[in-house]
This record gives C-alpha cells, structure tokens and sequence, in this order.
C-alpha cells in the first residue's frame, strides 16, 4: 500500500507515492535517482548512507522515507557551491581525506552537520562528533586534517556555504 | 531491501491515537528513532504488518518541571539523546544521566535516537542480533523461531542481556515511568518496567506505550557518574555498564546507589549497600563494594568477550567511580 510523501531534497519540493516500509536511502536512490549516498552495512554501523534530516545528520538506511513527510532533506548532490567544491569537500580533496571514496559522501554530511552547529570544532570535538562514520582506508588522520581545513577555509571566507546556512 | 517485510506505517500525532493505531493489529510495533527496530526489521527479527511512528507526536518531546508536589522533572519518552545528554539542568543535576546519555552509539545515532527507545531496548545476545541467513544457519535459538539457547544448551531460559545505557542512571534516582495503553494510564517505578528474562523482559501489558520518565528532586550534595566498557570507544554497546550515585555527609557515607547494565537480562540495583550509610568509604569499603558488584552480575557468553572478564570489568567501573565520586 503506498501513500502520498511529500517533503523537499536539497531545496525542491518533491511528491512521491511510497510503500511504508521503503528506506529513506532507497527512496533516494531508486526513487529520486540520487546516488551519492552510500549503503554500506545492513544498518547503522558505518555511517556511509548519513543525509541530513532538518539540518541534523540521520541515517537514511534506518528512516523510513514516509517518517520524513514535510521535512527538509539534504544529501551529498547539494553540497557543491555554486558549481564548486564547498569547503569541506576541498578539504578532503586537498587533505587526501578520500583513499576509495567509498565512507566520503557520509564523512561530508556528517562533517557539514558538525560545522553548523559547532564552527570552530577542535580536534577532539572533530573525532567524537564524527564518530558514526566508518573509514576502512585513511586511519581517520587525513579526515581530521580535511575537516581542519573545511575550519580554516570558512573562518578566512565567512561567505561561503556553510556559514550562511 | 531485501529484508523489509511489508508493512504499514501510521504517524499518529498523539499518544491516545498511537494507543488505539496499535491495539487495532496484532502484529503492530511501535517505532521511534529506529535506530534499533529498523535493525532488528532488517534482520528479520521483528516482522510487523503495522508499524507505528512516534515521531509526529510533539506532546512526548519535551522535558518540563513537574509542577506541585515533590518537584522533579518529566522527560517526554520522545526526548532525542542527544538533547538530553546536553540538557543543563540534567547536567548539573543528574551528571549520571546525561553521562550515559552521551555514550550511547555514536553521535548521528543519538541525534535521533530517543531515551523511550533507549529504556525499551530488546535485549542483546552473539547469537541472536545476527542477520537472517546467520541465525538461520545455526537454526535460529529460543529467543526467536529457534528451541535451543546457544549460551545455556540444556535450559529453558533465554540469557540475552539487557544493554541500554541510560536505564541505570535513571534507577539510581529512583526513576518512575508513565505508561499508557488500552486499560488507561499508569505510573510505575522504572526498576518494575523490567523483568530478568531475555525472552520478555519488559513488563509493559500489550500495546502499552512509554510516555515519560519522572525524576525525583536530587538531595542536595548528591554526586553521581556513569561509566561503561565496550569494545570501541567511539560507537559500541556496553559490555558491561555502571551508574553510581552518592551522598557524603562529613565523609560518611549518607546514601548511595549503584546500579549495572549489560551484564544481566535486566538492569540491576545492586541490593546490600545500605551496610556501607555512616561509613567512610575507604579501600576497605571500596574493595568490598567491587565484590559486591561482581557477585551480583551474571555475564553470559552473550558477546564476543568472556563472561569472567565482564564480571571483573564491572566490578573494577563500580570501584573506580565510586571512589572518584567520594573523592576518595
Ligand atoms: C551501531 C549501533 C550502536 C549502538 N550502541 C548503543 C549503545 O552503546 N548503548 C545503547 O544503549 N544503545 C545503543 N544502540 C541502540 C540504540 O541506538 C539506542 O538504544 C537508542 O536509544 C534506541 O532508541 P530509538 O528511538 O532509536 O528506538 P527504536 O529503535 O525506535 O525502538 C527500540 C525499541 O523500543 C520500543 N519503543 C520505542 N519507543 C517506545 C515507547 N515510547 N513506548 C514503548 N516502546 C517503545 C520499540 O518498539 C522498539 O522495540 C546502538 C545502535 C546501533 C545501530
Ligand atoms: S541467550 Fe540463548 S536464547 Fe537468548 S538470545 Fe542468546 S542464544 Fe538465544
Ligand atoms: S548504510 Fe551503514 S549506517 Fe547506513
Ligand atoms: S576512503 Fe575508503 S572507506 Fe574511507
């Protein structure tokens, strides 16, 4: 039996008719056809699938997509600024936080969350407050490095993407 | 996804309406964060035809003052961990409450995990949160589908242990629970929420819905901490958990309470401490507290790590914390 989800990913209003067993990361996937977001375990181990729920990191591979009726859901695909890398995906790119690639689409959300509740995050609050999130390549040294410099990208251009949101 | 069973989904915006939603199908759960049912649907442990949302209901979000009679303070059962783990009144109140708050999962886990979840929690076991296909190749065990426990061949008895984080810190105030279900609501002690059966370990009647926890007004002067171990740090269940809380009184002590997680069916109050008010605790005391608390828990092989190692572990956490809360 389906029925009527309506909601917003990254910004667009979207109406859907789903089961009420279907995965929010299922829906993202093969109903918006948004792959980015990553399933890497059979739920909530590893933190590859996390999306943001209302601004707040959430595993879409443990939320049922009509759970998610009139919230505003926001994913890897919007976190370009402007056609260019946000601070935090340059930071990973810069830093080499990405081995595989495979854990980066969850580290980025999970560190986007973690920025715009806590701009200036030391290193401690770094590593527990991405904590959910599993890398089986970098050793977490190279992650903390790209999100250290997401830190010092925005502090130095306070206009871009994470500070107005 | 392979695994999800079909169902429906109601997202009540009340608590009465999720009551009459869930008493209308038999096979119906309820279902919060989801951080564990969306686990145990997935590894076909739970097999709901009708699945009820709490999520929508705003009224089981908010921790409020009780007004009238002894004070204290409500905590709606929809209350987010990680709200409640940042709560400043509960921090400087309840430090033990928001200390095993905080060591719940990982940090997205309690950020829409809920503390209802939490105290409702299925109990844990090595051979029963496995997949399907794992469960089912070791013909499943008593607990579910199956008719031999692994841990214990020859009982009857299932020893999946309970491993909630907060329920211990919240039996050490001395924490009641409002319930409501089909026959009305109810106030109850948390410590009679549980029974010490891995099988059915919650004693909520059918269809009874966890609303909020009641605290009662902290004595003044009273300390209290929350410690667990667990193989990582970072994000794991707890192999063996422990909230102590205390008063001193010119040294002495004036009360104190302990209570474990993870190494019972049940959370445990440790029971005997009343022989330590009026005493120093000194390593004597301290030492004798440890032992206590060891022959009190009954670890089964229910991790990956020895039952004999939990047992110590738990003893070594009771001792440590309550000579650190002493100031001992
Ligand atoms: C990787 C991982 C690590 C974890 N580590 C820990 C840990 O260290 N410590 C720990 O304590 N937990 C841990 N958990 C389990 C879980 O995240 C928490 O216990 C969480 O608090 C559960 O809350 P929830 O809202 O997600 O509950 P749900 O999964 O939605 O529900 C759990 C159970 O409670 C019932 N329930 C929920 N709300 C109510 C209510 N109001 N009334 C009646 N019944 C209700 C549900 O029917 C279900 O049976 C972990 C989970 C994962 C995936
Ligand atoms: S203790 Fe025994 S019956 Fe209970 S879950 Fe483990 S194996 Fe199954
Ligand atoms: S896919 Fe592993 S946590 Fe969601
Ligand atoms: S880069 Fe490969 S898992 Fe993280």
């Amino acid at each position: 039996m389906k029925s009527l989800l309506s909601l917003t990913v990254n910004g667009r209003q979207r109406d859907d008719g789903v089961a009420g067993n279907l995965l929010l990361v299922d829906y993202l996937r093969e109903v918006v056809g948004l792959t980015g977001t990553k399933i890497g375990c059979d739920g909530g181990e590893c933190g590859l699938c996390t999306v943001l729920v209302d601004g707040k990191a959430q595993h879409s591979c443990l939320t049922l997509a009509a759970s998610c009726a009139g919230k505003d859901i926001e994913t890897i695909e919007a976190m370009s600024d402007g056609g260019r890398l946000n601070a935090i995906q340059r930071g990973f790119h810069e830093k080499l936080g990405a081995q595989c690639g495979f854990c980066t689409p969850g580290m980025v959300m999970a560190a986007e969350a973690l920025l715009r509740d806590n701009p200036d995050p030391d290193e401690d609050t770094i590593r527990t407050e991405m904590a959910s999130n599993i890398c089986r390549c970098t050793g977490y040294v190279k992650i903390i490095e790209a999100v250290q410099f997401a830190v010092d990208e925005i502090k130095a251009n306070p206009n871009s993407k994470q500070e107005a949101a | 996804m392979e695994n999800m069973p079909a169902f429906r989904l109601h997202r009540p915006e009340t608590a009465a309406e999720a009551v009459r939603l869930k008493t209308s199908d038999a096979r119906s759960r309820y279902l919060a964060g989801g951080t564990d049912m969306i686990v145990n649907v997935r590894r076909g442990i739970e097999a709901p035809e009708t699945m009820i949302d709490l999520t929508a209901i705003a009224a089981i979000t908010e921790i409020s003052e009780i007004s009238g009679g002894d004070g204290g303070l409500r905590i709606g059962a929809g209350v987010k961990l990680s709200d409640l783990a940042a709560h400043a009144d509960l921090r400087r109140d309840y430090p033990a409450i928001t200390q095993a708050a905080a060591s719940v999962a990982g940090p997205t886990h309690r950020r829409y995990g809920t503390i209802g979840g939490n105290l409702c929690l299925d109990t844990r076991c090595l051979f029963y949160n496995q997949s399907q296909w794992w469960r089912e190749s070791n013909n499943f065990c008593l607990k579910h589908k199956g008719d031999v426990c692994h841990v214990a061949p020859g009982g009857k008895r299932c020893f999946a242990a309970f491993s909630g984080d907060v329920a211990p810190a919240m039996l050490v105030y001395g924490a009641e629970v409002d319930l409501k279900g089909p026959n009305g609501a109810r106030t109850i002690p948390l410590v009679d929420l549980y029974r010490d059966d891995g099988m059915d370990h919650l004693a909520l009647e059918a269809d009874e819905l966890l609303v909020s926890i009641r605290l009662p007004k902290p004595v003044a002067g009273t300390v209290s901490g929350y410690e667990k171990s667990r193989i990582r740090g970072s994000i794991d269940f707890p192999l063996a958990g422990c909230a102590v809380r205390v008063t001193m009184d010119d040294g002495k002590v004036a009360d104190i309470a302990i209570a474990l997680t993870a190494v019972n069916p049940s959370p445990h109050i440790v029971t005997g401490l009343d022989d330590f008010v009026g005493r120093p605790l000194d390593d004597d005391a301290l030492d004798k507290i440890r032992e206590m608390v060891r022959s009190q828990a009954k670890p089964m092989l229910t991790t990956t790590v020895r039952p004999w190692y939990r047992r110590r572990v738990v003893g070594a956490l009771a001792r440590r914390l309550t000579a650190k809360l002493a100031g001992a």
